[in-house]
């Protein structure tokens, strides 16, 4: 039909910016409702018509005439006020969850563009996340809202001791990755493809970091950026915590924002206003390159994704965090140093 | 020979290849089955515009074709027999069934009448000895053809108002007021009230009434969606409720925008509204004028449960802290606080008072920002944080005051509150 015809403007991948606070499911679920209301305006089909026989008035009191009149009138059972709305439920997916606390990139899919959302997965594309945290306590949950278990000093940390500790998780997680790939480092092409940053786990793994670096320290806050592949957001709630214990001081982790999932990053992000269906087809069509991109990926069984499209918008991103910017961070590499 | 079964099958079948005059016959009787009109045998039929063939018969129809028929009214046991004469009784079904069943079908689906027809009618009309009944590729005269008797194919059960919207005058007019069926069709057995429903004798004086009362014709529609049971309720008990609100000194008008506002006041009985006029009166503690302002303004306080007011307000007094002099001057300002939701109300007074540093006095001065949502809060006080701007104390210079930090748009809050671009804002909410 033509409204349906219509809403291939909405099908597609998108990136909402999800708040602090909320729960996924709640963004998922205003984005449809917003995207239903827009769709159902569209103003319905018209009514058909069937043939009614209609009794006119009498035209004499003194015969028992009755008059009939065949019409043609609407079939008010066609009508939305009969019938209902012309679209009742839309199909919104959500890609890779952020749990209530966190904030960031959440990538929903509409319609046909929820198979993308698939292929997003097997892609086996990164997430890039920064994480606030902050010296002198330990809690159970690794967040300021759960019960403190001990507290700590801290003045001993200086940013070399951070690095450093910073080196050694990556190193063990470089280890990880590499054996999780399944591949023989002794070969040649095997050899290239970690080169190129191509390595990933082939089935299931725990979480790995494949990059970790401090963008900012100013005890007792301190912020890092992690890059990393099947983690969850508690996971590097409790990164973070094992680096304060490394440290021989303990930390609690104030802040995890996702500002890249995949090809989808923080510019492309949209905001609570903008959850509107015209932002939203605007937003489709943007990143309908990208989809593409993710499509054909899948279908080749290759993370075209990871080599030079991340790199690119990591080094974006890392650039361009606050509005005014601030001393640029440290140079930092995103990818795990060689032994 | 011609079974019975399918006979029936027959005659309601469309068969283009039939005789025009057949055909008519046939879409006659398809077409009268909406009006069930029932036509005797002294009928005077008067064709005006004789209807000639199979294509032009809709062309033809959308002129006015009046006939002149004569009607005489007849007994329900004179229309059962006419129909069982013609073989033309119909069953949900009307093909593929044998004879057993057809019997058991004409019992039930008979229309509703006092007398019965007794089983040896029946028993006549199906005697196989008898002549057999009309072939239907039979020619007769339009007089006949008007004879012949169609009830109503609507089903008798059903899940939807649809089925019945264009047979009923009822539905159809409700639908033109503006009444939303389908909405109603998501509730228990309201569709089943409304079929029930005579337009003249339910449905016309209380829209009448309700007109008096000053509500505008293009909220009937609304109002009734949202309580069907309008139409069932008693009118004397309805013109007793408005006339007690009335001697209770709510004007004419309030009165009105009451009824929108909360359409199921008008059902509660007049000793359920003194009663909760009375705790309203009671709990507030203000003076009649200013009670019957809050209650004009947010009608459904009186409607709903009324023990989430009675903890929304404990809340106020003992958890934040407010005196009741203050108390009541927030409810008079915005009445929703008291059918705000606990949880979210505790959020954003913990927030605005703990972290943004704002004073009772202060928040009882602007009350808005009880009503406002947390997170556009929060968003707007990390902003001006981050700017060096986050001051509410209008002792000091640069004050930026709460009603105007709530309420402006984000251009221009951006502009104005903030001093900084929207695009900004936009960044530094992604930052969050």
């Amino acid at each position: 039909s033509a409204a349906a015809e219509g809403n291939k403007d909405l099908e597609g991948l998108f990136a909402v910016y999800k708040p602090a606070g909320v729960h996924w499911k709640l963004v998922r679920d205003t984005v449809e409702a917003s995207l239903l209301k827009g769709v159902n305006l569209a103003p319905p089909a018209p009514p058909k018509l069937a043939v009614q026989f209609q009794l006119l008035p009498r035209r004499s009191e003194v015969t028992a005439d009755v008059t009939l009149a065949a019409t043609l009138l609407p079939v008010l059972a066609g009508t939305p006020m009969v019938r209902g709305p012309q679209f009742q439920s839309l199909q919104v997916g959500v890609g890779h969850r952020l749990d209530v606390s966190s904030s960031g990139v959440l990538v929903l899919g509409v319609g046909q563009g929820n198979k993308a959302l698939t292929d997003l997965y097997r892609t086996h594309v990164t997430r890039c996340y920064t994480i606030d945290g902050e010296f002198g306590m330990a809690t159970d949950d690794f967040s300021p809202n759960g019960r403190i278990l001990e507290k700590t000093t801290y003045e001993h940390i200086t940013q070399d001791k951070l690095e450093r500790v910073l080196a050694i998780i990556q190193g063990a997680n470089q280890k990880a990755l590499i054996s999780y790939s399944n591949v023989d480092l002794q070969s040649q092409e095997a050899y290239e493809l970690a080169v190129r940053g191509m390595l990933h786990p082939q089935g299931k793994s725990p979480p790995i970091v494949t990059g970790l670096r401090c963008i900012n320290f100013t005890p007792p806050h301190f912020t890092l950026e992690v890059q990393c592949l099947n983690e969850t957001q508690r996971y590097l709630r409790k990164l973070l915590h094992e680096v304060g214990l490394e440290l021989r001081s303990s930390a609690i982790c104030t802040k995890v924002r996702r500002t890249r999932d995949g090809p989808f990053t923080l510019q492309d992000a949209l905001l609570h206003k903008d959850w509107t269906p015209d932002s939203i087809a605007r937003a489709v069509k943007h990143t309908r390159p990208i989809t593409k991109a993710v499509q054909k990926a899948a279908g080749l069984s290759r993370p075209v994704m990871r080599s030079t499209v991340e790199l690119k918008q990591d080094k974006q991103s890392s650039d361009s965090t606050e509005p005014q910017t601030a001393t640029a961070a440290t140079s930092g590499h995103f990818l795990p140093h060689r032994a | 020979m011609v079974t019975y079964s399918s006979f029936i099958y027959r005659i309601f079948r469309q068969d283009p290849m039939c005789s025009p005059i057949m055909h008519m016959c046939q879409r006659c009787i398809i077409l009268l089955r909406s009006s069930g009109l029932c036509f005797s045998s002294s009928t005077n039929v008067v064709w005006q515009h004789p209807i000639s063939l199979n294509t032009t018969f809709s062309q033809h129809l959308r002129q006015v074709v009046p006939l002149r028929v004569t009607v005489t009214e007849r007994t329900p046991e004179e229309k059962w027999k006419v129909c069982a004469e013609r073989g033309l009784c119909t069953s949900g079904a009307p093909h593929g069934l044998p004879q057993a069943k057809d019997k058991r079908a004409l019992v039930s689906y008979q229309p509703k009448t006092n007398a019965t027809p007794s089983l040896s009618n029946i028993q006549t009309v199906l005697d196989l000895d008898a002549a057999p009944p009309l072939s239907p590729f039979e020619e007769i005269s339009d007089e006949e053809a008007l004879q012949i008797a169609v009830t109503k194919c609507l089903p008798p059960v059903t899940f939807s108002l649809r089925d019945y919207v264009d047979q009923s005058q009822t539905l159809t007019r409700l639908v033109h007021l503006g009444v939303n069926l389908w909405q109603l069709d998501q509730r228990r057995n309201v569709g089943s009230m409304l079929v029930r429903l005579d337009f003249q004798t339910d449905v016309v004086p209380r829209l009448l009434f309700l007109k008096d009362l000053g509500v505008e014709d293009s909220q009937l529609g609304p109002l009734l969606t949202k309580n069907p049971f309008l139409l069932t309720e008693n009118l004397d008990n309805l013109s007793a409720r408005v006339s007690y609100l009335k001697s209770k000194k709510f004007s004419s008008e309030a009165v009105a925008s009451m009824v929108f506002k909360a359409p199921y006041l008008l059902n509660f009985s007049v000793k359920r509204l003194d009663n909760r006029l009375g705790f309203f009166q009671q709990q507030l503690g203000l003076n009649p004028s200013k009670t019957r302002d809050i209650l004009t303004r947010l009608p459904r306080l009186l409607c709903g449960n009324l023990q989430p007011i009675k903890e929304n307000l404990k809340v106020c007094e003992l958890e934040f802290g407010f005196r009741q002099g203050e108390i009541q001057h927030i409810v008079t300002k915005v009445p929703k606080v008291l059918t705000a939701n606990k949880k979210k109300l505790t959020q954003i007074f913990d927030y605005v008072h703990n972290v943004m540093g704002v004073p009772h006095s202060l928040i009882v001065k602007f009350p808005q920002v009880l009503n406002a949502q947390f997170l556009r809060v929060k968003e707007r006080h990390l902003f001006l944080q981050y700017l060096g701007r986050a001051q509410y104390d209008p002792a000091h210079p640069s004050y930026i005051s709460l009603d105007r930090f709530v309420f402006l748009p984000d251009q221009d809050f951006c502009t104005e509150l903030a001093l900084s671009t929207s695009r900004d804002f936009e960044q530094f909410q992604k930052t969050l």
